[in-house]
């Protein structure tokens, strides 16, 4: 048995020097670091909290990449998990094409974020991109799309629901799962259509939907490469579009890491975005928790 | 689905509910394509009629040498390579890595296997910028800034994603063969290699195709080691490239989107050879909570 051991130590032992070098280690460095001030040239000096002190009461551009990153948060995350879902509901109406029907829909998801963002950056020019052109048939003048303070944030919460595609996968993966018996069994009953989703439906899916919420939300808050593309302009370090209209807090994060080398100022970022999704994670569970349960003990 | 007493009205109900159906669904498909039917249309344009109002469809004739531009001015065949240079080892040992701990995870019996496998789950949503800068200046300490090292080596460590499907996937699989070989005399590892691992074709494939992808759509890597354009790959070539043409005053859309249709290919035709691994890997991900 002690050989047993051994051997499961070796077997998983990838994973743990992995672990313990690419991720615990640089973990603590990172906190560490977080406490000084430190460049990539110079030896890190300990500065206590004078990071987190200027990055919360001094530095205004913090604010405004919180600002933005809530923003498109708020705004992606809800929006795509319902087009995800009404696309779900959809396609799980035994409908007759539906493998092609679910590629269309999937295959935007799987392509690379890069190339999208080129793309959507053509649609969203403003002369002669498909959006204005588009809105032009209909006799409404686009706006300035990625060229204005105003209309660059909800552009990125445009082009996020281009890329539901995984989400509308877990659910339909959910809601095949749901047995056929309890439909059945309200429609004897003569419930209605809306009714059954709400009753049945929904709470059957709950998992799905808490998961998709929380890996939509961690995701959104690390928005990072559509921003970085289709708003920095062609000198580096301008990235962040009209007056930092999208300087998300990973792309400030990267500008203050890679283009300052304030790495010990950019540490502190990262942990400050670590608490911050940490804990929206936490209390997205609690207050499913209930939830879930309250639905649940409504179908059982 | 309804009872066989239907009524009339009912049936008339179902029937427009069926054509609704197919009415969203056609007219969603649409505005899921019309982005990419005016991508490949736009490439197919000169660089001065993609801006001509009303716009044309279907340009006459099509401009096939807008793709011998994009190749040239974006070095797309050296930029291919570097990305399957990074790509391919990245896929293998992310495989190799993954089942071995898979395996043990799945099979073996040592102290504290639950908790640490329970911690190796926690880490799955670990956001990559708290490691992101001691990794940085680990691998530039070690001198690998501008070579494919940092975004190679971090998968022969196996990553979360890709331990739990296969864990799954192996303890679903009977341990009678697994029995039988070790009462042969066989070692673990051999039962490993040649019992457990071909019966999990399906998991590996898998898994192999996510690294594949993980690795082939990488921006953030490459965007920070990679400095040289020319060990750039295809998404920082891309990159480099919109911002090259963005800059030169007249922008040439037509070449940016024969690019970028390019760039995006790969994964379209990865998609339809592997349909059901995309959808199971995505299906089991979500298992995890």
């Amino acid at each position: 048995m002690r050989g047993d051991s051994l051997r499961g130590y070796l077997f998983v032992s990838p994973w743990v020097v992995g672990f313990l070098f690419l991720t615990a280690g640089p973990m603590a460095y990172s906190l560490y670091l977080s406490f000084t001030s430190s460049s990539m040239f110079s030896p890190p000096r300990w500065v206590g909290l004078e990071n987190y002190r200027s990055i919360l009461t001094e530095d205004p551009l913090t604010w405004k990449s919180l600002w933005n990153t809530f923003f498109y948060t708020v705004f992606s995350v809800p929006l795509c998990v319902a087009l995800a879902l009404a696309l779900a509901l959809l396609l799980d109406t035994r409908v007759r094409f539906m493998r092609a029907f679910r590629t269309v829909f999937f295959v935007p998801s799987v392509t690379n974020v890069v190339a999208v963002s080129v793309l959507w950056l053509w649609v969203f020019h403003p002369e002669a991109g498909l959006l204005n052109t588009v809105l032009g048939r209909f006799g409404i003048e686009g706006p300035l799309w990625l060229q204005s303070e105003v209309w660059a944030k909800p552009a990125l919460v445009l082009m996020s629901l281009w890329g539901v595609g995984g989400m509308m996968v877990i659910f339909l993966a959910a809601l095949q799962s749901v047995p056929r018996e309890l439909h059945e069994a309200a429609l004897i009953d003569g419930a209605s259509a809306t009714r059954r989703f709400f009753s049945i439906t929904l709470p059957m899916i709950s998992p799905a939907l808490l998961f998709n919420l929380i890996v939509g939300m961690i995701g959104a808050l690390q928005v990072f490469t559509q921003a970085f593309v289709m708003t920095g302009s062609v000198q580096p370090g301008s990235e962040g579009g009209p007056n930092n209209a999208t300087l998300f807090f990973v792309l400030y994060l990267y500008k203050k890491a890679f283009q300052e080398f304030r790495m010990g100022y950019a540490s502190a970022l990262a942990w400050v975005l670590f608490v911050l999704i940490v804990g929206l994670t936490v209390l997205a569970l609690r207050v499913a928790k209930r939830r879930v349960f309250y639905l649940g003990g409504e179908e059982r | 689905m309804s009872g066989s007493t239907a009524g009339e009205g009912t049936v008339v109900r179902r029937l427009a509910r069926i054509a609704l159906t197919y009415v969203a669904l056609v007219s969603l498909s649409c505005v899921f394509l019309l982005p990419v039917a005016w991508m490949l249309s736009s490439s197919l344009h000169d660089a001065a009629s993609v801006f001509e109002q009303p716009f044309r469809w279907v340009p006459i004739p099509p401009r096939w040498e807008t793709y011998a531009r994009a190749v040239t001015v974006f070095p797309f065949g050296r930029s291919l390579l570097n990305t399957l240079a990074v790509a391919v080892p990245y896929t293998v040992g992310m495989v190799v890595s993954s089942a071995l701990v898979a395996y043990g995870f799945a099979r073996l019996r040592f102290p504290a296997r639950d908790f640490l496998f329970s911690v190796c789950l926690a880490t799955m949503m670990l956001p990559g910028q708290v490691t992101m800068i001691p990794l940085y200046m680990l691998f530039s300490r070690l001198g690998w800034v501008d070579t494919f090292l940092p975004l190679i080596i971090p998968g022969f460590f196996g990553s979360p994603f890709s331990i739990f499907l296969l864990r799954q996937f192996f303890l679903t699989i009977p341990t009678d063969c697994d029995e039988a070989a070790l009462l042969d005399g066989a070692g673990r590892l051999r039962v490993f290699w040649s019992v457990v691992l071909p019966q999990a074709k399906p998991a590996l494939v898998t898994v192999a195709l996510f690294a594949f992808i993980g690795s082939w759509n990488d921006f953030f890597g490459p965007l920070i080691y990679l400095n040289s354009p020319e060990r750039a790959t295809l998404t920082l070539g891309l990159n480099m490239m919109k911002t090259q043409i963005v800059g030169a005053g007249t922008v040439e859309w037509n070449t940016l989107m024969a690019a970028s249709l390019l760039v995006m290919l790969p994964n379209v035709i990865l998609f339809f050879a592997a349909q059901k691994h995309f959808i199971r890997g995505i299906a089991a991900g979500s298992f995890v909570s």
